[in-house]
């Protein structure tokens, strides 16, 4: 044989990726659903102040434990009545719940989106520094396993007592005991891959440690790292809401659900509605969370969807 | 078997350092000076510096430590800031309810958690799979508090079947222990609930295919002694070791349950403490949650032996 026959190419079809990356995830009923309820929150907590809210901290005595529908005529600064409809209720210092709960959500979502960004951030860096530079694995390993012996809001409301209450020790305190997790995630991540032949086929072609990770490491956390940062959202709105209750958490003026329901606890035998509404919305808005997660997690990770 | 004990507890020594050190912390960084805490409004610069000096908080940090876990070994905790006496007599007090309070949680849980998830995998895909799955993520977005006070509105206020709040000791007598346990119990069980069936579900459906179900099956085995003896059996490692991790979660809700319900227990302790900055309180209280827990995912770890006969160490 003189000449070798050309190798019958090889046809592979390409992927077609059918309406970019919103249509494909609108196809996952999860996804969808828990999509629209976040969106609903999210546009609540933007649109607030024209939602017919009034100033969620204006204290009114006259108008203290009124119940849902209740209507109240204010005296306006120039001498006119305007009769407003306390729709649902207001608290023990005459507060209107329906603006404290449609402006508690900001305070949840951003409580839950910063948490969620940077537990994410941290805990790569320290996953992928442990799982690469083997002698600081079992150090950086042990420390973990310690933090994550804590229970999570315990160890936040012990972290809280430390500096004064306030957003950023609240998102501090929520955030260091999600860290562990992450990291334990992106270490088994990096441990796997560095085992994969077309990394090892990368290094023996000398490709250096900072492009190996940018190339090969980082796009294959990505997956994981946005389902479990979605869950970690989840967590640290029902964490913040929490704290507040407990009365450790954002200080008590500033209108959080967690703080409305605080506010609420006194009097709910005689007045529900401070817990009723704000509950509702927290557990929306966590479900929501959540059950994007779940779908997001089908999607991305099909190991484990096999078992779960 | 006795070797692996051995490695297993050494294990935990890492776990537990870091775990104290982390606690030892929590109170040294602090931004308050301890010593004018104890000492009060109306102390003079020489009291704190006596304080300082009683407490041996002028000493260097490591020495700090090491004297600090020697006493938290010997069950000293040091005084309480707030209460005025000994942090270990603080806490003997309030551990019966805790204790009564998360010990009739697991119960409930498991009990209802893993029939709901072998059921569920049992009947795959059914109504009764989907009800299962759907609750069990409202059961996760739900929070304890939320479901405390809806339970109390419900059954304690508008049917009037149980008592709103409060705890009773179990010496004063079983009936209003029991009533009393209830509403909380049932309140911080269905978070754990929601993890175990999901668990117990995707554990028993990777066992349903197996081949010795299928043979058990063809052999005229009933539904019932397939799915406890061969299936359930088989799925139980995942199973336990979830309980064990849920734990956590368990205690965390203990916090809020005995808040809502006015249980005075070591939770109410904590966030009595962490309000009053009675650091040493909240420092004993940490530690000793996070040991309970350490232990029990330890006898978790060594209950794979008798569970699954393969797992050899």
């Amino acid at each position: 044989m003189a000449v070798a026959e050309p190798l019958p190419a090889l046809v592979l079809e390409p992927v077609v990726d059918r309406g970019g990356v919103v249509r494909r995830l609108a196809r996952n009923r999860s996804v969808l659903m828990g999509g629209v309820i976040l969106g609903v929150v999210v546009l609540l907590a933007i649109l607030a102040p024209v939602l017919g809210t009034t100033d969620p901290a204006r204290v009114e005595p006259s108008l203290r434990n009124k119940r849902p529908g209740a209507e109240a005529s204010v005296r306006n600064a120039d001498g006119t009545q305007t009769v407003r409809v306390h729709w649902m209720g207001t608290d023990s210092l005459g507060r209107d719940v329906y603006s404290r709960v449609i402006y508690g959500a900001r305070v949840s979502l951003l409580i839950g989106v910063s948490v969620a960004v940077i537990s994410t951030l941290v805990g790569l860096v320290i996953g992928i520094v442990a799982g690469y530079v083997r002698w600081v694995d079992p150090v950086v390993m042990r420390i973990m396993d310690g933090l994550m012996s804590i229970p999570a809001i315990l160890f936040a409301i012990g972290l809280v007592s430390l500096s004064r209450a306030g957003l950023r020790t609240v998102i501090v305190a929520i955030v260091i005991p999600e860290i562990p997790r992450v990291v334990r995630l992106v270490r088994s991540v990096v441990l796997s891959i560095r085992e994969e032949p077309y990394v090892e086929a990368a290094v023996a072609l000398g490709a250096r440690t900072p492009t190996l990770l940018a190339r090969h490491v980082l796009p294959n956390t990505l997956a994981p790292l946005t389902v479990q940062a979605t869950f970690i959202c989840a967590s640290a709105i029902l964490v913040e809401a929490i704290l507040s209750f407990l009365g450790v958490g954002i200080p008590p003026e500033t209108p959080t659900w967690g703080n409305i329901m605080a506010e609420g606890r006194a009097l709910f035998r005689i007045f529900p509605h401070n817990i009723l509404f704000p509950g509702i919305l927290l557990a929306a808005t966590v479900l929501a969370v959540n059950i994007l997660g779940d779908g997001l997690r089908d999607m991305l990770d099909p190991r484990i969807r096999k078992r779960l | 078997m006795l070797p692996y004990i051995g490695r297993r507890l050494l294990a935990t020594i890492p776990v537990m350092a870091v775990v104290a050190v982390v606690v030892f912390l929590l109170l040294r960084l602090t931004t308050g000076d301890p010593a004018a805490i104890i000492a009060g409004d109306n102390a003079t610069s020489q009291d704190v510096a006596a304080i300082r000096t009683k407490l041996g908080l002028d000493r260097p940090m490591a020495q700090q430590f090491v004297i600090w876990i020697g006493n938290v070994v010997r069950g000293d905790f040091g005084e309480s800031f707030f209460f005025k006496k000994p942090v270990s007599q603080l806490i003997a007090e309030r551990l019966e309810p805790t204790l009564a309070l998360a010990a009739s949680t697991l119960l409930l849980a498991v009990t209802m958690a893993v029939p709901l998830g072998v059921l569920a995998a049992w009947r795959r895909g059914s109504w009764v799979d989907r009800a299962v799955m759907g609750l069990s993520v409202l059961g996760f977005s739900v929070p304890v508090f939320v479901i405390g006070y809806l339970l109390i509105y419900l059954v304690a206020i508008q049917l009037a079947w149980l008592p709103v709040q409060g705890y009773q000791r179990l010496a004063d007598g079983v009936g209003g222990f029991v009533q009393r346990l209830i509403l909380p119990s049932v309140t911080l069980a269905i978070v754990y609930v929601a993890l175990i069936a999901r668990i117990t579900r995707a554990s028993v459906l990777e066992v349903l295919g197996a081949d010795h179900v299928r043979t058990a099956r063809a052999k005229g085995l009933g539904d019932v002694t397939v799915l406890v003896r061969h299936v359930l059996r088989n799925a139980a490692v995942p199973i336990v070791t979830v309980i064990g991790l849920g734990v956590a979660l368990l205690i965390g809700g203990v916090v809020v349950t005995e808040s809502v319900y006015s249980i005075p227990g070591l939770g109410r302790l904590t966030v009595d403490a962490v309000l009053a900055r009675d650091y040493p309180t909240v420092q004993a209280v940490i530690l000793l949650f996070s040991v309970v827990y350490v232990l029990i995912n330890l006898v978790v770890d060594l209950s794979y032996t008798f569970l699954d006969p393969r797992i050899r160490y």
